[in-house]
This record gives C-alpha cells, sequence and structure tokens, in this order.
C-alpha cells in the first residue's frame, strides 16, 4: 500500500511520538508539534496512538492514493477534499484507488495530522519514525517530502474486516482561538529577573511573530526585565522552554529545539498545553497563567501506591518491589 | 556544592551543580548522570548532562516531580575526576592551509607562529564537558590560554563537517556542514556524527580527547579507510586499565 505525493504543500514531514535518548549527543526529540491532534488522527483510523503520520504546515499537500486506504485528519482545518467531495476534521474516510486527497490552506490552526490505516511505513531511525530535518535523519530521506516521493502505508488489520468499524469513529474537534492562555511552570532561570520582569511576563500579553516554526516561537511584546545579562552557562532545553534572549523578548522552543542553550529560561509550558502553541498563527495573542507543579501533578498513582507499600514494609517485597528501588 | 533541585515544566528535573563552566561541578554533573543511569529510575525517559546541570526527562505518569527528587537526592556523586576510568580518543587533525583559512590571522593577532598555535592545540587532553546543538558536538574544556581568540565578527555560512576550529575559550569539530562563527585551524578526517554507523555519535560527556597533527596524505588515507569501514578509533588507555 503506498500514496504518492503530486505537490507537497508549504512544510509536510512525517512525525510521530518522537526520537527518545540521544539528547546527550545533541539530537533533539522532533515528534509531531500538537500531540493531541496527533494521536486522535491514529486512533480515527485504528492504528496505535504512535504511528507515524503526516504533519501538513499552513498549506496543505495533494496526493493521489496508490491503493485503497482509510484515512483521516486532526487539527487545523485545511478545506480537504477527496476527488472534490469535502473532507472533514475528526471523521474517517475510505479512499479508493487513484483518488486524489488534496488540502488548501489553514483556516484554523496551522497544523494538521493525517493519518493512515497502517501508519506511515518509513525506516526507524534511532527508535524513531520522525523527521529531523537539521540531523537529516528520520521521516522520509531525513527531509520535507516533495513532489514525487511514495511513501509506503504498513498493513492494518481494519482493511480486511473491519473497515466500515472504522468509518464510525469520530474525534472531537479543537477550534483554536486567536487569543490563547497557556499554563507555565516558572523555571530553572526565573530568578534571573526582577520582580516586575516577572510581572510583566505574567499580566501582560504577547503577540505571535511571523518567526514560527518547528524549532520555536518568537514572541513580541513588553521587554522583560533582567537583573543582569540572560546569557548563562548552556544548560539543557526542553519542549515548551521559554528562552528570554539579551534583547528581553521571549522565544518559546518546540519539538525540533535545540538540545542545550545558553540563555536564560524564565518558564517552562506545561506539557498539555503545548497543543495549543503549536496551532498558533503569527498575530495570535498569548498569556501565561503561573501554576505549581504540584498543581499539575496533583495525583500519582505510583506514588499513591509507594505511600502504602512504604507504611506496610511486609508488603512491599512481595506485592510492589520497584517502590523499594525507588526509594 | 549547593544543589538545586528546578521543575522544567512538568517532564523535566534540572539538577544545577553551579552556575559556571568549572571542572569539581561538571565532574559532579557526570558522576551524577551515572548514578541515575545506574539505578534505572522508573518513569525516567532520558538524562542530559551539561557543563553545570543536568536535565532529568521523565514520565509525569510514572513517577511524580516530588517523588523523583527525593529519589535523586538520595544519589550519591562525586566532584573528583574520574580520568582513570576514561578513555581518550585520539583525534588526527591535518593543520593544512586548505583545512585551515584562518591560522595566519590567527598567527598576527596572537603573536604566535603557525607551529606554535598547532604545537599547543595539540598537547592537551581535553575534557568532554557537554555535547549538545548539533548532534555529535563536543564542548571541549581546558584550551590553553595563549590561543584563545574572538569568534569571527561575521560567522561563515557553511563550515564543513570534519573542520576544527577555536572560538574564544573553546576549541572543537564541526560534526555535520553548518554556520558558524569559529575560527577555523584544521579538519579531521574523524566523523564526529555518522548515521549510517551502529552508534552513530563518537564519544560522550565525560571522556577526554587529544589532536594529533598529521599531513595531508595522512588525511587522505584515514579518510579512505573511513569510509571502507577500516579504520580503527585509536585511543590513549587510561593508566589503571579500567576504561572501556
Amino acid at each position: 500500500m503506498s500514496i504518492r505525493i503530486v505537490n507537497p504543500g508549504a512544510m509536510t514531514t512525517v512525525q510521530d511520538e518522537g526520537r527518545f535518548g540521544y539528547m546527550d549527543s545533541g539530537i533533539s526529540e522532533s515528534g509531531a508539534m500538537d500531540k493531541y491532534s496527533y494521536r486522535k488522527a491514529n486512533y480515527l483510523v485504528g492504528n496505535k496512538k504512535d504511528e507515524a503520520a503526516l504533519e501538513i504546515t499552513l498549506m496543505g499537500p495533494e496526493l493521489i492514493f496508490l491503493s485503497d486506504n482509510v484515512f483521516g485528519y486532526m487539527g487545523a482545518e485545511m478545506e480537504a477534499t477527496l476527488d472534490g467531495e469535502d473532507v472533514l476534521r475528526g471523521r474517517t474516510y475510505l479512499a479508493r484507488e487513484g483518488q486524489t486527497l488534496k488540502f488548501g490552506f489553514a483556516k484554523n490552526g496551522i497544523r494538521a495530522y493525517l493519518a493512515f490505516a497502517g501508519g506511515v511505513d518509513v525506516p526507524v531511525v534511532l527508535g524513531s519514525r520522525s523527521t529531523n530535518i537539521k540531523c537529516s535523519i528520520g521521516g522520509f530521506e531525513g527531509r520535507k517530502l516533495q513532489a514525487g516521493d511514495v511513501l509506503e502505508i504498513g498493513p492494518s488489520r481494519y482493511l480486511n474486516h473491519g473497515v466500515n468499524r472504522l468509518l464510525k469513529r469520530r474525534a472531537e474537534q479543537k477550534i483554536y482561538q486567536s487569543e490563547i492562555q497557556v499554563r507555565v511552570i516558572l523555571g530553572p532561570q526565573d530568578d534571573y529577573f526582577t520582580e516586575n520582569g516577572l510581572l510583566d511576563f505574567l499580566n501582560g500579553s504577547y503577540k505571535v511573530s511571523t518567526d514560527i516554526d518547528r524549532m520555536g516561537i518568537r514572541l513580541e511584546g513588553k521587554t522583560i526585565e533582567a537583573k543582569a545579562p540572560t546569557d548563562i552557562v548552556s544548560d539543557g532545553i526542553t519542549f515548551g522552554s521559554i528562552q528570554i534572549t539579551s534583547s528581553g523578548m521571549p522565544i518559546i522552543l518546540m519539538a525540533d529545539h535545540q538540545t542545550t542553550g545558553g540563555y536564560a529560561k524564565i518558564a517552562t509550558v506545561v506539557s498539555e498545553d503545548l497543543q495549543y502553541l503549536a496551532q498558533a498563527r503569527p498575530g495570535d495573542v498569548i498569556r501565561f497563567q503561573k501554576v505549581d507543579i504540584t498543581d499539575v501533578q496533583k495525583w500519582n498513582y505510583f506514588d499513591f501506591l509507594t505511600s502504602i507499600y512504604e507504611s506496610n514494609p511486609g508488603l512491599e517485597m512481595i506485592y510492589y518491589p520497584e517502590a523499594v528501588h525507588a526509594r | 556544592m549547593d544543589v538545586r533541585y528546578l521543575p522544567a515544566g512538568d517532564e523535566a528535573l534540572v539538577i544545577e551543580f553551579g552556575k559556571t563552566i568549572d571542572e569539581e561541578i561538571n565532574n559532579s554533573v557526570i558522576s551524577m548522570a551515572a548514578s541515575i543511569r545506574n539505578r534505572k529510575i522508573k518513569g525516567v525517559r532520558e538524562i542530559l548532562p551539561t557543563y553545570r546541570s543536568l536535565m532529568v526527562f521523565y514520565n509525569p505518569k510514572k513517577i511524580s516531580y516530588v517523588r523523583l527528587v527525593s529519589t535523586v537526592k538520595s544519589l550519591g556523586y562525586k566532584d573528583k575526576d574520574e580520568a582513570e576510568s576514561k578513555r581518550t580518543l585520539i583525534v588526527p587533525c591535518c593543520y593544512d592551509d586548505s583545512f585551515g583559512p584562518d591560522l595566519s590571522d590567527m598567527s598576527t593577532e596572537l603573536g604566535l607562529s603557525r607551529e606554535e598555535i598547532v604545537k599547543i592545540h595539540s598537547a592537551e587532553k581535553y575534557k568532554i564537558y557537554m555535547m549538545g546543538f548539533l548532534p555529535g558536538f563536543v564542548y571541549l574544556g581546558g584550551l590553553d590560554k595563549r590561543i584563545n581568540i574572538p569568534r569571527l565578527k561575521t560567522p561563515r555560512t557553511k563550515i564543513p563537517a570534519r573542520s576544527v576550529g577555536i572560538g574564544g575559550a573553546q576549541t572543537g569539530v564541526y560534526p555535520v556542514d553548518s554556520p558558524g562563527g569559529w575560527r577555523l585551524i584544521g579538519s579531521t578526517p574523524l566523523d564526529f556524527y555518522d548515521i549510517k554507523r551502529e552508534h552513530p555519535i563518537l564519544c560522550e560527556a565525560g571522556e577526554y580527547i587529544r589532536f594529533k597533527p598529521i599531513f595531508r596524505d595522512e588525511y587522505d588515507d584515514i579518510r579512505r579507510e573511513i569510509e571502507l569501514g577500516n579504520y580503527k578509533n585509536e585511543y590513549e588507555e587510561a593508566v589503571s586499565m579500567t576504561g572501556r
């Protein structure tokens, strides 16, 4: 089973959950920017949640099915059509061999996730199928898609018997607002900023600039005052780190972030809210709401079990040996 | 040492040993990274050691921040150098004009002959403090002050992979073609990053490297051996022979 790209669109790449375990070699995680939409797209077509899909940015591709397949898309609304018939977000469709799927411009949100039953079957590189353009690895030949590329689609057990069941699947679609509030946890370098700087960051609003890509989102707004220059001796960066550059402007680092960086990081976006940033368009307004780590991680199964077994040492060894190691 | 435990969002913990580039601080980072790896803490996804801190990525569904902090606090680490257990990679380097276009300017600015610059650069055993920025990029400590030199005012748009350079108080190797502002002094035939290899990254933080001057024809020979898959990396074995 396969598809052929007729027109790649602005920036279409193969992505999955991400590439983990190589950050200490300078290889960042990559993976879908909007994990919610990506996982739901996989759900629609009966895939495991970490199967590879296409991430479509701003302007969609045109592709031809070289064999029958079930597909569905989530994320940005992109005026998709299958041989001229409307294709809606959050639904599942059966495409026949030779049919053309065409996406237009993003109308709401900026990134769509197109999943096929069986998943995009590109080689696994360092544990992932995600495209990392900077390192030229993963995805389709380590690059964004081009016209003429033929992508293999893996086998799906649903295609023999369960197509009708798949076609009934639905996923709830989010409507993306132009004013976004995201939760942040202050740190690790919030102590580099003055009280006024922190207040401006938390009470102000910041506009999404045109400088946005898979590496980061550059924001515009009130300068964030620091006690001293924000250059630091490099330390680690994660998906969602908010760096303040020497000009006092924030950059939110996204899936293709560099692994280490030399600017102070005032805060980090809560992982669940990254999906909204992944859909932010230039001109959108972002506000930051401070939360504590303990608010986000209120209840934890592991902690709960551990606390029970800790108060009953006899049980520990028999039923929950991990608790012993974790101490 | 005042160790700080800081959240970097809800999926990463930063263990900060200091704010500066310092050997004891970095030894602690590397040693703590080893302790965490050995403990195999459930829910810990990966570890990123840097100059002065350690980022621990975890799955909050498997371990909470509070739990993780209390677990890592119980682990031991050393701020002493564990050099005797670490190997030193010999990095052949050709300091020819074609590879080191900035050598003549540096010679004028530093008041040292080219031979002296090469001699100083290749005398030192450099510690890999951390890796990052590009795949396989090594941040090396210990560059002799006599050959510290500011970066180019206007960075080059493309520096070829395997170029060896100096930027400020740092020296290193560009693992892939990349823009950059370091002064170029030579090139190594070794690939610090090669995705086709079983281990794409040549070294890891905590190890050492030493540059060894070679002539152009040796460079070409080694390059040919590497492309044929016949080249064996050369190491200076640690005295205690406990290295890998």
